[in-house]
């Protein structure tokens, strides 16, 4: 057991024991906080895998602009002087019930299945492969997600102002 | 089993995904539920890293996983647009009280 796998297993708590967080916690803004954590978390775990360049968008986009997003939806919907912050849970049971189910299988599934795995050597940074790959393969990719950001950046403003 | 490889990432990445259909079933308010969803685009993005750090498949793994991070953007944003607009209309967020096509 090395330093990798210590810290791994520390990522790893942070982000299921925050998620399960976010699902569980009454407060709203207490979810959103916790989410903070589950994201640092996926941030950690995406360094682990050699992806630097995505966790610094993962931290860029979901901590700075998605998170912040969601409080302010919190913010615009629900009465802070009010009690409404709380927020209620539907069938708890039944839906405890199904998803355990779900994560068993699916856990089961992935340990019983040979992997054919063939790790590479771990490149030094990423940014120059990810960069020929957008601008050659994936340009048409590229080009096409940067109108689709523009057209939901744009109907985004027009359905909330209406 | 201690020394960590790809299952390891799996399993994180499942019950990550779990947690966030949990979430997206049980959840009252638009807002909670949309929290889920974004849990589990982390979950299909850390299999998505995971394979391509294991699987020999060079960077595409990561290209794939930077469009889904946008994609989530562009919903998160959409999304709450919608749930400002459904705030303004019924003065309710909950999910379970926005049954106006039942009856």
């Amino acid at each position: 057991m090395n330093i990798y796998d210590i810290i791994f297993y520390i990522f790893a708590l942070a982000t299921v024991g925050s998620a399960f967080m976010v699902v569980t916690t009454r407060n709203i803004v207490h979810a959103a906080f916790y989410l903070l954590l589950t994201f640092f978390g996926v941030t950690g775990i995406y360094v682990l895998l050699t992806a630097d360049f995505v966790a610094i968008v993962q931290l860029v986009v979901y901590v700075g602009g998605i998170l912040i997003l969601l409080i302010f939806g919190v913010m615009l919907t629900n009465k802070i002087t009010n009690v409404q912050i709380k927020t209620g849970s539907l069938q708890l049971f039944p839906a405890a019930i199904g998803v355990g189910l779900f994560a068993g299988i699916l856990v089961s599934a992935l340990l019983n299945t040979e992997w054919k795995t063939a790790a590479g050597e771990a490149p030094k940074t990423t940014l120059n492969g990810l960069g020929f790959l957008l601008m050659n393969e994936y340009i048409i990719v590229f080009e096409v997600l940067g109108v689709l950001l523009l057209v939901a950046l744009v109907g985004a403003a027009s359905i909330a102002r209406k | 089993m201690l020394h960590v490889g790809l299952n390891h990432f799996l399993i994180v990445s499942s019950l990550l995904f779990c947690l966030g259909i949990f979430g997206v079933v049980t959840r009252r308010n638009a807002v909670m539920v949309l929290m889920g969803i974004e849990l589990i685009l982390n979950a299909a993005n850390i299999n998505f890293i995971a394979f391509a750090r294991y699987g020999n498949f060079g960077l595409q793994g990561q290209i794939i996983a930077l469009f889904v991070i946008v994609l989530a953007a562009a919903e998160a944003a959409i999304a709450l647009a919608i749930v400002l607009n459904i705030y303004k209309i019924f003065s309710t967020v909950n999910v379970d009280e926005i049954d106006t096509l039942k009856d």
